[in-house]
């Protein structure tokens, strides 16, 4: 199997808020032959784009032109960072005097962004680039019995035509991805909308309110754990649900795709970081 | 005496200072925790804490920490070899002159049975160990002159201190050649230490040292065979037992060479006098200085790797983490590796506030926690406080253990406290029509580097129909039992305002602030037109025109 490298791009929060992603990915990736490269890299712009577009795209940029200096393609485990880095490629590519003003300010460093750097997610990396039927043969343990909602996130689906991840209306990446691992991926209505981790610490009221229909939803359309592939999303579904838990409601597990896929390939949980989600999920025993 | 009365003066006044800077400790009101306990409180859990960490393993943790992260210097070393090798010949050059040659009559005089400070291998150490220092202090010039990202920053004491230091090293070396060269000195050396009238012996004398030892007399004194000789007994007799070769002193000696010319001048001024003065006083003004300014690292930077040895500050009792951050923010050396490496560098490229980088943020925290900032000042700090993606890098580099995410997380919930939150919190402060007539008087700030692509466009508008569509998909909305309530406006209704270019009314209205980003309006829009982008664009100008910590013109 040949060895793949891409650029590694964790993102500012998994260090410090869910270092279990990061653990989670890397073990799957080691599993399937991938190497990650770990270069320093910078915030991708997304939680500035409130204040300064420019200072988004110019941080986002920043991250591209360092990948295509090491002829890499870039992969991220996180939803905003990669819906950022694609906003990025597009208005770079549009707008010629957003890109020379940030081609000005890379140059300092002796960097220039290009053209056609490869921006991966997660996701599209499991299944383009590796394939299910390859995810296939490495399952050693499948989820049989196990029905997951798979939660889509917001900012890799859309806008479609600017992410470029999947069919913004009615995307089937996920279950795909979902049912490798040997679990059923259920219908669920209100699958494609936002987690609400966007408004978390600026409105939590219409935050929480979000985040509850979708576990509704999750629970009535027959789920037995949430699943994601995004760091706010998980945050949100993880950490913010287990600090709104009441004592009369169960909280439904959130768990990253990385740590299933990693479980269903018969990786240990200690590796995948199963302990360190709030809302703890056991996998069966087979 | 007068010398010695100002060392004691200085060490007192060194003394003080550290104290009052350790009071500060407990007195620092820095994050949520410290309004449960009062300074009081704070000092007896941190002295009733210490004995349960000196008498058990906790104690090998620190000294590991001490032994390799302040002795060794391990994660300066490990960041860059070039820093190590400075900052070990600062650090240990002056460490050791201070031992072997500032206190050489307290220490060495008693461990050693003929110490003289003009024997081997202390001339030889001396001179060694001053160029150490001026290595070092070559390396932080040129360091601080020519790596990015720090080069805008330096402040007075990151200057001061080279200087302070250089002064220090050059007048010692400076003095050490002219007492080389001084007669004068020959002569009080010999009625002191020899006493002989015998002008022919005293002139055999000045022959030999005026070969060997480069003292210039007014009358150069003969260098033949006979005169030389006896000059060697005579020197043999009375003034060996001190004095080694100053081929020894490898920076001194040539120096003194260098200035001969000058000898005579310098001798008749008794430059060497003035010299002797002056090297001791700057040392003293050293000294007294050490607890204000930069120099005070010596003692906070030791003591915040054995703290921060012991666990992040997170771990640690309520009481405790108001101490442990104002030791961190003494602890700074303004080395700027932190900003080298900071997540969010590059977007201090784009927004100008100085404060988006660590190691500008942290002086601003330590004025904040004095209170000793204007409400513009603490408006940027805000900023740069929620521009900050708490990625953690900053800590884990840090060569001082501050435990800077613990202090960017406690600054930031102070200044939230107090009230300055991001946009999303200010914004709430007025209604639409107030910062409608805000945004109508104030004038543009300066140049910004967003031109409004779509806002600034009415053809954006032309084709929104107000069919509704983007409101019917918002999940906010939906979430909203009253959307004018709660919203002002529905994102429909923002297209119309900006349809009918009332911009200036849909800055404020919470619709734009509460916006989640998931574009769902944007992607389901049946006329294309960019309903999230729009919104994000408000809120851009609205960041730009009416954020307090922007500074407005006149």
């Amino acid at each position: 199997m040949a060895i793949r490298t891409y650029l590694y791009f964790p993102g500012c929060k998994i260090p410090r808020f869910l270092p279990q992603y990061g653990r989670s990915t890397q073990a799957v990736m080691a599993q399937l032959g991938i190497a990650l490269d770990e270069t320093e890299l910078n915030c991708c712009g997304y939680p500035v784009r409130h204040e300064s577009f420019t200072a988004a795209m110019t941080a986002a940029a920043r991250n591209l032109a360092i990948a295509d200096a090491k002829g890499l393609p870039l992969m991220t485990p996180c939803k905003c960072c990669y819906g950022n880095l694609k906003h990025a490629d597009y208005w770079m590519r549009l707008d010629s005097g957003l890109r020379r003003q940030v081609n000005a300010t890379l140059a300092a460093e002796g960097l220039s962004w290009r053209e056609d750097t490869p921006i991966h997610h997660l996701l599209t990396v499991l299944d383009a680039d590796v394939g299910s039927r390859r995810l296939q043969m490495l399952i050693s343990r499948p989820l049989t019995d196990l029905r997951v909602a798979a939660h889509y996130g917001c900012h890799a689906l859309r806008p479609g035509k600017i992410t470029q991840f999947d069919n913004p209306l009615s995307p089937t990446i996920f279950e795909r991805l979902v049912a490798v691992t040997g679990a059923t991926a259920v219908e669920w209505p209100l699958r494609l909308d936002c987690c609400g981790h966007p408004l978390w610490e600026k409105n939590n009221r219409f935050s929480t309110a979000l985040m509850a229909n979708k576990i509704v939803d999750a629970r009535q359309s027959g789920a037995q754990v949430l699943t994601t592939a995004c760091t706010y999303c998980q945050l949100q579904f993880d950490v913010v649900q287990a600090e709104q838990a009441s004592a009369s409601v169960d909280p439904l597990p959130a768990v990253l795709y990385t740590q299933l896929l990693g479980i269903a390939m018969g990786l240990p949980p200690e590796i995948l970081g199963l302990d360190d989600n709030r809302i703890q999920w056991i996998p069966d025993t087979p | 005496m007068f010398l010695t009365y100002c060392a004691y003066l200085s060490l007192a006044v060194c003394v003080a200072g550290i104290l009052w800077r350790a009071r500060r400790w407990f007195f620092s009101a820095i994050g949520p925790e410290a309004r449960l306990s009062t300074p009081g409180q704070r000092m007896v859990v941190m002295f009733t804490a210490l004995p349960g960490i000196l008498f058990s393993r906790k104690i090998w943790t620190i000294f590991k920490a001490l032994m390799l992260d302040v002795l060794l210097q391990r994660q300066i070393f490990r960041q860059s070899v070039v820093r190590w090798i400075m900052h070990m010949g600062i650090c240990y050059g002056v460490l050791s002159l201070i031992l072997v040659h500032a206190l050489d009559d307290l220490i060495l005089a008693d461990l050693v049975t003929d110490y003289a400070a003009t024997r081997n291998p202390y001339l030889f150490l001396r001179n060694l160990l001053g160029s150490a220092v001026l290595v070092g202090l070559a390396i932080a010039v040129v360091r601080r002159h020519h790596v990015a990202v720090l080069k805008r920053f330096n402040t007075v004491w990151d200057r001061a201190i080279l200087v302070i230091l250089a002064i220090i090293i050059f007048s010692g070396i400076g003095l050490e050649a002219t007492r080389m060269i001084s007669a004068s000195l020959f002569e009080e050396m010999v009625a002191d230490y020899w006493g002989s009238d015998d002008t022919e012996e005293i002139t055999a004398l000045k022959s030999f040292w005026a070969q060997q030892f480069h003292v210039v007399f007014a009358t150069p004194p003969p260098l033949d065979a006979s005169h030389l000789d006896t000059g060697r007994q005579l020197h043999a007799d009375y003034c060996a037992g001190c004095h080694s070769s100053v081929r020894a002193a490898f920076v001194a000696l040539p120096l003194a060479k260098a200035i001969t010319p000058m000898a005579a001048i310098f001798d008749r001024m008794r430059i060497d006098t003035w010299l002797w003065y002056f090297h001791y006083l700057a040392s003293c003004l050293a000294l007294a200085v050490l607890p204000f300014g930069k120099l005070f690292h010596l003692f906070s930077v030791p003591l915040s790797l054995a703290v921060s040895s012991l666990g992040p500050a997170v771990g640690q009792r309520p009481e405790s983490r108001p101490i442990r951050r104002a030791m961190g923010l003494d602890a700074c050396t303004h080395c700027g590796v932190c900003s080298r490496h900071c997540s969010v560098t590059p977007i201090a490229t784009v927004i100008s506030n100085a404060t988006i980088l660590p190691s500008e943020k942290i002086a601003e925290v330590g004025r904040l926690a004095r209170d000793q900032l204007t409400i513009q000042r603490r408006w940027r700090l805000s900023q740069g406080s929620r521009t900050c993606t708490a990625c953690g890098r900053c800590s884990d580099l840090c060569p001082s253990g501050i435990d800077l995410q613990d202090l960017w997380s406690a600054s930031t919930a102070d200044l939230n406290r107090s009230g300055y939150p991001g946009p999303h919190g200010w914004i709430r402060n007025q209604s639409v029509e107030q910062w409608a007539d805000h945004a109508r008087e104030e004038i543009l700030a300066p140049a910004s580097t967003d031109r409004p692509r779509f806002t600034g466009n009415p053809n954006t508008f032309w084709a929104c129909v107000q069919c509704t569509t983007c409101t019917s998909v918002c999940p906010v909305v939906a979430a909203s039992d009253d959307p004018r309530r709660d919203l002002d406006m529905t994102p429909q209704q923002v297209m119309n305002l900006m349809r009918l270019e009332l911009k200036d009314l849909a800055l404020g209205c919470r619709m734009v602030w509460d916006c989640v980003t998931c574009y769902k309006c944007q992607e389901h829009c049946p006329q294309g037109v960019p309903v999230a982008d729009v919104l994000y664009e408000l809120r851009n100008e609205a960041c730009r025109r009416l954020d307090p910590a922007v500074p407005k013109k006149d």
